[in-house]
């Protein structure tokens, strides 16, 4: 991981180029973190694999529900010559789920996103064929979120036997 | 010289039989001698009872390893506990050509219509056992995303476990080929006929009962 | 069922696309064709549609989602101890692995430390799970093949190897051994000693394997040559594992980023010089005995020690405690019933599991329940990168070529 200052030059770096593209760095328990701004996504990104961070091991994407903005998505990058991890944060809203897609840049982003769309919702744009991965095509909604319910079956027991539907005529 | 003859041992003397054999395709066996020959070489049966014993000894099971129970349905086909022993190592990939379905793994909402049309495409008599806790009860996965196998499929034998031992896959199958060689204490389960829990043994069948031979109306 | 009601997803299905190819003289059809969900070569319940010309693959299109079995969310429902089994079950034949990627996620963001003998015990359980995942791949792959005979020679040392699980964890598959700061429990007495049996003979066996499959000249026909990609294009797809090792890039996580005390340990990292089939055959061939090597040197510095942290407010204490100290009672109390609480953040913990870069991404809100898990599964990634090796070689090349990227549909579908 590049330690502390490390990842402070990089963000500092990329304020000068975008001022308002780094939105917050984080340093904590070996694990360097930038969050940056959606509009920012595909610049930083670029800019961090011409800067060694060449190789994207993970697109992924989680739900902060309650706390808004709800989705975020998360890129994890590599240095593969000083095995060096850096993660990239963005958030986006449930109204306006729109983030930049890295496919042109590694063509391995194409499943991972896609599995982030299927589960959450987030649209990648420029992403060559967005639709759904691991659900049924004509599925409706997205599971991972947080107010998605888990379903499943209720446990049956002889008690509950004569109330489950269709089970005994 | 004295020609000493030993006398015939008894009617069970592998000698005596080969005499009688001999007589036998002279045509000059007659009454208890010729009943004794026939009863020693022919086994009398039903039927159904010949037909079930030679399925329940030679079923050829479709390979559908869908999860983890997957790699334990592959290791009864390895050489510790050897399914070959009883006649079921040829698994077949053509759902036609088979007649066991081992669900093993989880079913998910995508799988469960590809499950249920190779079910389909498998001529009759066909059986389905359930292997593991995913596809019998949707296991330790009770979520959006698993189906439990009899919501769309009826199933003759359930095996639990996550995953199921070996020997405890062969105990299910053992219990399947029991069913299929109509072993009455097995309590055979009409599977057209049969609500919630309830086993439906032989004399108890009702009626008003369908598609059962002898307790009902006849196909027709 | 007329055309004009399918959508975009029923019409892939169809059979012939009728798209005409010219080629010399006469032009020829592609011919779209459905292999799988049930498919007796595919590792799981994978889908291709594949675009043939002939015999030639034109294109793949992986179909994945049949065994989607919503592990990230389940997860999110129990406390942490219970989501070990559960993720165990993700990537079924590294079910080590999954756990003790969860468990080093857990151990970073709740900064715990785990006992020396406790990280050596994982290693021993980790390698001998590779060395079962990769006679899994080797018994089947070689079914695939033709080579019949290999599944039951390799499926006997597998049942070995379970037998040693059987008896350090009572489990053959999916054991939930690894617990969040150590091992559920020490190693019995004669473990050592059946290990040692085993690792005595496991690398004759493995000469074994390699002299039934190499010589052969219909192995070698059919796995030499065929399928390579280039180093570049897999960086570019983030293919990890042996599949890149045999392009020759040497990157193995236990030696770029050890965890659990792999820096302790000497051993080589086998790496491949073409990047066809039969480099990625010989990697995982000779990763065994690598293996075997570091569970041997394991097993001669394996220090004393507890075999889990101390830290009675996330490891359960000794049940003889339990009688005599009031406060290993309310311990035992609240992990067993509401479990452990985990400081808040965010934590990536990569390891190397048999078929790449397995990391766990958790998102932890404070509470005894994980807010996130996210299993990042190396097959899933890998598997963009057949259509690329396949592309303009015989369909019998593409089922090759799935057997040697080894992809394992509960990692991929998760």
């Amino acid at each position: 991981m590049p330690d502390a200052t490390g990842l402070e030059l990089i963000a500092g770096e990329l304020r000068d180029q975008a001022a308002e593209s780094v939105l917050r760095t984080d340093h904590n328990r070996g694990r360097a973190e930038l969050e940056i701004a959606p509009s920012a996504v595909r610049p930083v990104i670029g800019f961090l694999k011409e800067r060694g961070y060449s190789f994207l091991t993970s697109v992924h994407g989680l739900d902060y529900w309650p706390d808004e903005p709800r989705l975020g998505v998360i890129w994890e990058l590599l240095n593969m010559s000083n095995a060096d991890r850096i993660t990239v944060k963005t958030r986006v809203t449930i109204e306006n789920p729109v983030v930049a897609s890295v496919c042109d840049l590694w063509s391995g982003a194409n499943h991972p996103e896609r599995e982030v769309y299927d589960m959450f919702g987030v649209e990648f744009e420029g992403h060559p064929d967005l639709r759904r991965i691991l659900m049924p095509e004509d599925y409706e909604g997205h599971p991972q979120r947080r107010d998605f319910p888990i379903g499943g079956e209720e446990v049956l027991f002889t008690y509950n036997e004569p109330t489950m539907p269709g089970w005994t005529e | 010289m004295e020609i000493i003859r030993e006398p015939l041992g008894g009617p069970d003397d592998f000698r005596s039989s080969q005499l009688r054999a001999r007589d036998m395709l002279r045509g000059d066996l007659e009454g208890p001698d010729l009943e004794k020959y026939v009863e020693e070489r022919i086994l009398t049966t039903t039927l159904d009872k010949a037909v079930s014993w030679a399925r329940g000894n030679a079923m050829f099971p479709a390979t559908f390893g869908l999860a983890c129970c997957a790699i334990e349905m592959m290791s009864i086909v390895a050489g510790r506990v050897d399914v070959g022993r009883f006649g079921f190592e040829a698994f077949r990939a053509s759902p036609r050509q088979a007649d066991l379905l081992i669900l093993s793994g989880r079913v998910s909402i995508k799988m469960a219509p590809v499950v249920r049309r190779i079910y389909d495409q498998m001529l009759e008599p066909k059986w389905t056992i359930a292997m593991g806790a995913c596809c019998s009860s949707q296991g330790v996965f009770n979520n959006y995303a698993i189906v439990p196998a009899d919501k769309f499929m009826p199933i003759d034998v359930h095996v639990p476990g996550c995953p199921p031992r070996p020997e405890a896959l062969m105990h299910g199958i053992l219990q399947l080929r029991d069913m299929v060689q109509g072993d009455p204490s097995m309590g055979w389960r009409d599977r057209y006929d049969a609500k919630g829990t309830e086993e439906v043994l032989p004399g108890n069948i009702g009626a008003d009962a369908i598609n059962v031979l002898g307790g009902g109306e006849s196909l027709a | 069922m007329t055309e004009a009601g399918l959508s975009d997803y029923r019409q892939q299905e169809e059979s012939i696309t009728m798209a005409q190819v010219p080629t010399e003289g006469t032009s020829s059809e592609l011919l779209t064709l459905n292999i799988g969900p049930h498919h007796p070569a595919t590792h799981g319940v994978l889908r291709l549609i594949v675009t043939l010309e002939g015999e030639i693959v034109r294109d793949i299109k992986p179909v994945i989602g049949y065994v989607h079995t919503g592990i990230e969310k389940t997860a999110e429902q129990k406390a942490y101890w219970k989501v070990i089994p559960v993720v165990e079950r993700m990537d079924y034949l590294s079910y080590y692995f999954n756990a003790m990627t969860f468990c080093g996620s857990v151990e970073t963001l709740a900064q715990i430390e785990v006992p020396k003998r406790a990280q050596y015990l994982r290693v021993i359980h980790m390698e001998l799970n590779r060395i079962m995942s990769h006679l899994v791949w080797l018994g089947t792959s070689a079914l695939d093949l033709g080579a019949i005979s290999m599944f039951w020679y390799c499926f006997r040392e597998r049942d070995a190897i379970l037998d040693l699980f059987e008896m350090s964890s009572g489990q053959r598959m999916h054991t939930r051994y690894f617990q969040v700061g150590g091992v559920i429990d020490d190693i019995p007495q004669g473990f050592e000693r059946n290990l040692r049996r085993f690792i005595a003979t496991m690398p004759e066996r493995a000469d074994q394997y390699a002299d039934l499959l190499e010589k052969n000249e219909i192995v070698l026909q059919r796995l030499r040559g065929t399928c390579p990609l280039s180093e570049e294009r897999l960086l570019d797809i983030g293919v990890t594992g042996p599949l890149l090792r045999a392009a020759s890039n040497p990157w193995d996580l236990r030696k770029a980023a050890p965890y659990s005390s792999y820096e302790d340990f000497d051993f080589k990292i086998p790496v491949g010089t073409v990047g066809d089939n039969y480099d990625r055959y010989r990697v995982r061939h000779a990763e065994i005995y690598e293996s075997v090597k570091i569970i041997e040197q394991a097993l001669d510095g394996l220090p004393e020690g507890p075999h889990i942290t101390e830290d009675r407010k996330y490891a359960l204490p000794p049940r003889h405690e339990l009688a005599t100290s009031m406060e290993a009672l309310i311990h035992h109390f609240k992990l067993v019933t509401e479990g452990f609480r985990v400081p808040e953040g965010e934590a990536y913990f990569p390891i190397e599991s048999p078929r790449g870069e397995l990391a766990c991404f958790i998102r932890s809100d404070g509470s005894s329940k994980p807010a996130r898990v996210h299993m990042r599964d190396p097959s899933f990634v890998n598997l963009q990168a057949t259509a690329e090796m396949c592309r303009d070689s015989y369909i019998a090349d593409l089922i090759a070529t799935l057997a040697m990227v080894d992809p394992v549909l509960g990692g991929i579908d998760r």
